[in-house]
């Protein structure tokens, strides 16, 4: 657990420190071709500091706010405020803010930089659907992510990630745009045609930095991880098979935020990687985020089977 | 002084480290216990709070069904009362056998289930009880890190030198546990509260 969370702050700086390099690389092209000089630079390193900043700080309020989550009532969502309460005291951390999506597909998030400012979000397909063990089951997946602070490094890498896909798609557009004006003689078209051929280029490369840090291998340890929270693996599950029969798609996901589900939440599309038919497209395929659910279950049930848990100090009955 | 002097130093100044390093380690680990400790005692006090307000609605609803509340008070009482690991662990038990049987007697009861304020109280204890054992198990890990540390070597050593007493795990009673299963015969004893 411990060596988990140093690597994943580990993998956290180097998010940050390769957002912040290829920025500032682009800030000094662009003031290059603008003969503005330092301007490019300057502008480009106040820019990725900001935004790391805003993404430490905020990035739990802008996941939250992307999926259009409201804060849980107390009242009206007390066994959800229950459960939650009741896996952070086994899990030995604060409980995290519980928020609703109003939404009918199953699924569940956890964001936040630290178990001391987490939330763990669910949708209310979710509750719909599952009964309280099943429940029980995909909350202690959410807070085993909060615990070892994969949230730090997902919700970094999305808003990171979505910075730069975004300046990409800018940048491109910029392209058309110049190429249009380029007669103009202003200058403009090509160093933004090349910035947007270069990002073009660097992107599956992004995607690829983004695959490694946002490991679907952590998928199957938060399933684990959450098993050993609950000491009841037939929970888990059973609230995966659910998902898996489940053809609703969260309205609210988007590829940025992908990676903070339970389940992806777009991946669901008939033709691709269900059923291991790997149909998907490659883009698709090299933005995959999560394992095949069967293969969660297969490996959940293993566990099951051959006992091959941590040895657990014995859970009381009362 | 030679070289088998700063040897010596070194060596000494090295130990001292690991004395404290260790010394203070061994403090975390037993702090933790205690904590997970005072945690399970704060879920216990919460039920018992709980008790009173659902023993009046079912009371509105199944007065006749005294035998079952007044079993129900009772256990609370000397849960409440309780005093001892083991003690408090039998009287919990017994208090959650009454509670069972209080919530199975109840679905004889459409009205008093259809309530909201019964219902709300049910999913209080169920989330209460769920706390409980959470609290227990995370007690056991804390127990679990604390005597691997004070019996493995080399931290052993210091355990040794400076008192460190292994605790014991939380563990529920074999004997009150048949009890539950005796009041229900093949009922749902096995599963959370909820019957």
């Amino acid at each position: 657990m411990y060596e988990r969370i140093a690597s994943n702050v580990r993998k956290t700086w180097g998010l940050i420190f390769v957002f912040i390099a290829l920025t500032v690389l682009i800030g000094w092209v662009v003031g290059q071709f603008l003969h503005i000089g330092f301007w490019g630079l300057g502008g480009a390193v106040i820019f990725a500091v900001f935004m790391t900043w805003g993404s430490y700080f905020a990035s739990d309020k802008i996941a939250l706010s992307m999926s259009h989550a409201q804060p849980a009532d107390q009242r009206q969502f007390a066994q959800l405020h229950n459960i939650v309460e009741g896996l952070s005291i086994a899990a030995g951390i604060p409980k995290p803010r519980v928020y609703v999506v109003q939404d009918q597909a199953p699924n569940a998030f956890a964001t936040g930089r630290n178990p001391e400012h987490a939330a763990i979000a669910v949708t209310t397909g979710l509750m719909e659907k599952l009964d309280r063990d099943e429940l029980e089951g995909v909350i202690a997946h959410e807070l085993s992510h909060v615990k070892n602070r994969d949230t730090l490094v997902m919700t970094i890498a999305v808003t990171l990630v979505g910075v730069i896909v975004l300046l990409a798609d800018w940048m491109l557009r910029a392209m058309w745009w110049g190429g249009g004006k380029s007669d103009r003689g202003n200058g403009l078209g090509l160093p933004f045609a090349i910035i947007g051929l270069l990002l073009l280029i660097v992107a599956p490369l992004i995607a690829q930095l983004l695959q490694f840090a946002v490991s679907r291998q952590r998928e199957f340890l938060a399933d684990a991880d959450g098993v050993f929270l609950t000491r009841h693996p037939d929970g888990l599950i059973h609230a995966l098979e659910k998902l898996q029969g489940d053809q609703t798609v969260v309205r609210t996901a988007s590829r940025a935020t992908a990676h903070l589900w339970i389940e992806s939440p777009i991946a669901r599309q008939a033709n691709e990687t269900r059923r291991g038919t790997k149909q998907g497209t490659w883009l698709n395929r090299m933005f995959d985020t999560h394992p095949p659910l069967e293969t969660r279950i297969a490996a959940l049930r293993q566990s099951e089977l051959a006992g091959s848990q941590p040895p657990m100090p014995p859970r009381p009955t009362i | 002084m030679g070289a088998i002097g700063w040897i010596a130093i070194v060596v000494v100044v090295l130990l001292v480290f690991f004395l404290i390093a260790t010394y203070n380690r061994l403090v975390r680990l037993r702090n933790r216990v205690e904590a997970a400790w005072s945690q399970i005692d704060v879920q216990l006090k919460r039920r018992h709070d709980l008790i009173p307000n659902l023993v009046e609605t079912v009371k509105g609803y199944a007065a006749h069904e005294r035998e079952t509340l007044e079993a129900v008070i009772q256990a609370r009482q000397q849960a409440v009362a309780a005093q001892g690991v083991e003690k408090q662990a039998q009287a919990e038990n017994i208090l959650t056998g009454a509670l069972r049987q209080l919530f199975a007697v109840s679905e004889a009861y459409p009205e008093l289930k259809a309530n909201e304020n019964f219902l709300a109280l049910q999913e209080e204890l169920t989330g209460t009880e769920s706390r409980i054992a959470f609290s227990r198990q995370f007690y056991n890990e804390q127990v679990l890190a604390y005597d691997n540390a004070i019996e493995t070597f080399p931290s052993n050593t210091v355990a040794g030198l400076f008192n460190f007493e292994p605790k014991a795990y939380f563990e529920a009673e074999e004997a009150s546990r048949e009890n539950v299963q005796v009041d229900f015969g093949s009922g749902g004893a096995a599963g959370p509260a909820t019957p």
